[in-house]
């Protein structure tokens, strides 16, 4: 059988090219396979910065010191923040299953650009390396906290610039994802693929690719000035000097704002791919998501002065900001709308993508809708920087991403490993992870409210009722995700075997490729007549 | 996807830009010795754009492109000049 044959017979899984063993992976310049790697990458450092996270919690479960001092404790929630966001929910859902899925989901062999691909895998774990050198060189790890804020971020004899690096490194990664989207959906869609008969995911992908092209290079050049800030004392953002720390703010809020929607708008995507499937029926208004899609990432850009309300901005400023984030509210309720109304009156088929997708939309509106509190300038002032914010961005990012990435995860497992997970084991591991996470966030608006601050180690004794709940939450949401993650490496490994092409009964193109997909996804390029979610 | 035709630039548009580049690159020094307080950074600004504009027309081929890529530049440009103002609105009112 010659090489091109058998490429379109055997899976990606058990293809064997020019290189064997691991290298046959970490050399591969195949989506899928990148994909993987970057799954199976994140999944380590996800467990690392979680359980971070939890000794955390374990340490406000009493007032005073219980694990840990005041250092530890910023050094800790520094690398969960640090580790979460630029490891893990920014490049999560693109990196993952927009680089598994978007080439299927169009009708193309592979991404535009499959050895920058590749790249862009080997600039993440070199960004990752450089990021961990921070907690083993001699000054200590860093204690800012993710968001490096001046001037404390060149005061601190902490570990900063190889933190700054990393991130900087990690950014370039982004960039290079986000061109290879672009250029992907623009030039390899299958016949017949207008843009109005694109699946959504894609779509969000899309916008998505966008704002990682246009928004990460202001963070990278903002690390770099802390660096040299750091370094050289040149001044920038420096009081003492004559800089500005407010600018320091803008520019990393310029970024880190549209960041939150590099991060959800690929989980909203995924929901619209899962509730039309899970409800047979078609998505409701089509058009209005692709349009909420790109106005999300278009109007999500002016909404960063939001997150420094109480920094000492002009008055017209603020008035501005609380606007626009009320403004960009409007896209993410149309989105809401019509899931709802994808759902009503459908054919409901409840397993695990479609628990997880539902869940999703609770936590998504949850956060939503005290984001709009924070957005509000009175009350953000009594709100800044106390667990209230803690909780209203952990039900966005980790609510929104996190769902969503387990939704994508459940429901393309099939056609990923070409295997089954157990679904008894993969509904408890649900029911269990958002029973904790419910008990873990929803204390913290409390506690925000009554004005306990974010970042501090000790609190005073009036709070320690609802932390003891929201630790005691900590860890049921740990031993949920421990039930989902041996479920999903037990089932990858031996779960039933399965060549169904499309076992949920999806109507989107991936659906028709085999399970799992050749290497090079289709004998012949699809041709597209429909439209997608075509449901009788 | 059909295959746009290539588009080979002539030496004399390369030379066309080496030579502006040089010119505004002139500029741009000489301007620093005028007192035009306020305006400095604008003259600056003005001066860069127009290299960039170079850059991006003839030498990298926008002139000659698919009209979208245009469009699209000049959309990116549009956010930018947005994410621009914002940021100065914040300062000219504090």
């Amino acid at each position: 059988m010659s090489e091109s044959t058998k490429s379109n017979h055997e899976s990606f899984l058990e293809y064997k090219g020019k290189y064997r063993g691991i290298l046959g992976w970490i050399l591969s310049t195949d989506h899928k396979r990148i994909g993987l790697l970057y799954l199976y990458t994140m999944l380590v450092f996800f467990s690392v910065a979680a359980i971070l996270g939890l000794l955390m919690k374990i340490q406000l479960i009493a007032p005073g010191h219980t694990i840990m001092g005041p250092a530890t404790y910023n050094a800790m929630f520094t690398m969960h923040g640090i580790i979460m966001i630029f490891i893990i929910v920014v490049p999560g859902l693109p990196a993952v299953f927009g680089n598994f899925f978007l080439p299927l989901m169009i009708g193309a062999k592979d991404v535009a650009f499959p050895k920058l691909n590749l790249a862009s895998w080997w600039i993440y774990v070199i960004g990752i390396l450089i990021v961990l050198t921070s907690q083993f060189m001699g000054d200590g790890p860093p204690d800012t906290g993710w968001t490096f804020y001046a001037p404390y971020s060149f005061q601190t004899p902490a570990n900063i610039v190889p933190a700054l690096v990393g991130a900087f490194v990690l950014g370039f990664s982004s960039i290079l994802t986000g061109i290879n989207f672009v250029v992907t959906i623009h030039r390899l869609r299958a016949p017949g693929m207008k843009w109005l008969k694109m699946p959504l995911f894609p779509w969000t992908l899309y916008a998505t690719a966008w704002i990682q092209i246009l928004a990460t290079p202001v963070i990278g050049i903002t690390l770099l000035l802390t660096v040299m800030e750091r370094t050289l004392g040149v001044g920038i953002f420096d009081p003492a000097l004559g800089g500005d720390p407010i600018l320091y703010q803008h520019l990393f809020w310029i970024y880190s704002h549209p960041a939150v929607y590099i991060m959800i708008l690929p989980g909203m995507g995924v929901i619209s791919e899962i509730l039309p499937v899970f409800s047979r029926k078609r998505i409701y208004g089509y058009k209005a998501i692709v349009l909420s899609s790109l106005a999300i990432a278009f109007v999500g850009y002016f909404v960063w002065g939001h997150h420094m309300f109480t920094s000492g901005m002009s008055g017209r400023a603020l008035f501005a900001f609380s606007f626009l984030t009320f403004l960009v509210a409007i896209p993410s309720a149309i989105k809401v709308f019509n899931w709802v109304a994808t759902m009503y009156k459908g054919s409901l088929i409840f397993q695990t993508p479609f628990f997880w997708a539902v869940s999703f939309v609770f936590v998504f509106m949850i956060g939503g809708f005290s984001g709009l509190t924070l957005g509000s300038l009175a009350t953000n002032v009594h709100l800044h920087d106390t667990h209230f914010v803690v909780a209203h961005f952990h039900f966005i990012v980790f609510g929104g991403t996190g769902f969503s990435f387990l939704a994508a995860l459940h429901y393309w497992f099939p056609k990923m490993f070409g295997r089954m997970f157990d679904a008894s084991w993969a509904n408890m591991g649900w029911l269990i992870f958002f029973a904790g996470f419910l008990a873990l966030y929803l204390p913290m608006f409390y506690l925000g409210i009554m004005g306990m601050p974010r970042r501090y180690y000790d609190y005073l004794p009036e709070f320690h009722g609802a932390n003891i709940l929201s630790s005691l939450g900590a860890i049921l949401m740990i031993g949920g995700a421990l039930i989902i993650i041996v479920n999903l490496v037990r089932s990858s490994r031996y779960g039933e075997k399965t060549n169904d092409k499309n076992p949920w009964g999806g109507k989107t193109l991936e659906w028709q490729a085999d399970t799992p997909p050749t290497l090079e996804n289709w004998e012949d390029i699809p041709e597209v007549t429909e439209k997608p979610y075509e449901y009788k | 996807m059909s295959q746009e035709k290539p588009h080979i630039s002539s030496y004399r548009s390369h030379v066309f830009v080496l030579a502006a580049l040089i010119v505004l690159t002139g500029i741009s020094v000489a301007v620093t010795t005028l007192e035009l307080g306020r305006l400095d950074t604008l003259v600056a600004m003005l001066i860069a754009g127009a290299k960039a504009g170079i850059v991006l027309v003839w030498f990298m081929h926008l002139k000659f492109d698919n009209k979208l890529y245009t469009i699209f530049t000049v959309l990116v440009i549009v956010v930018f000049l947005l994410v621009l103002y914002v940021t100065f609105f914040d300062y000219s009112y504090r």
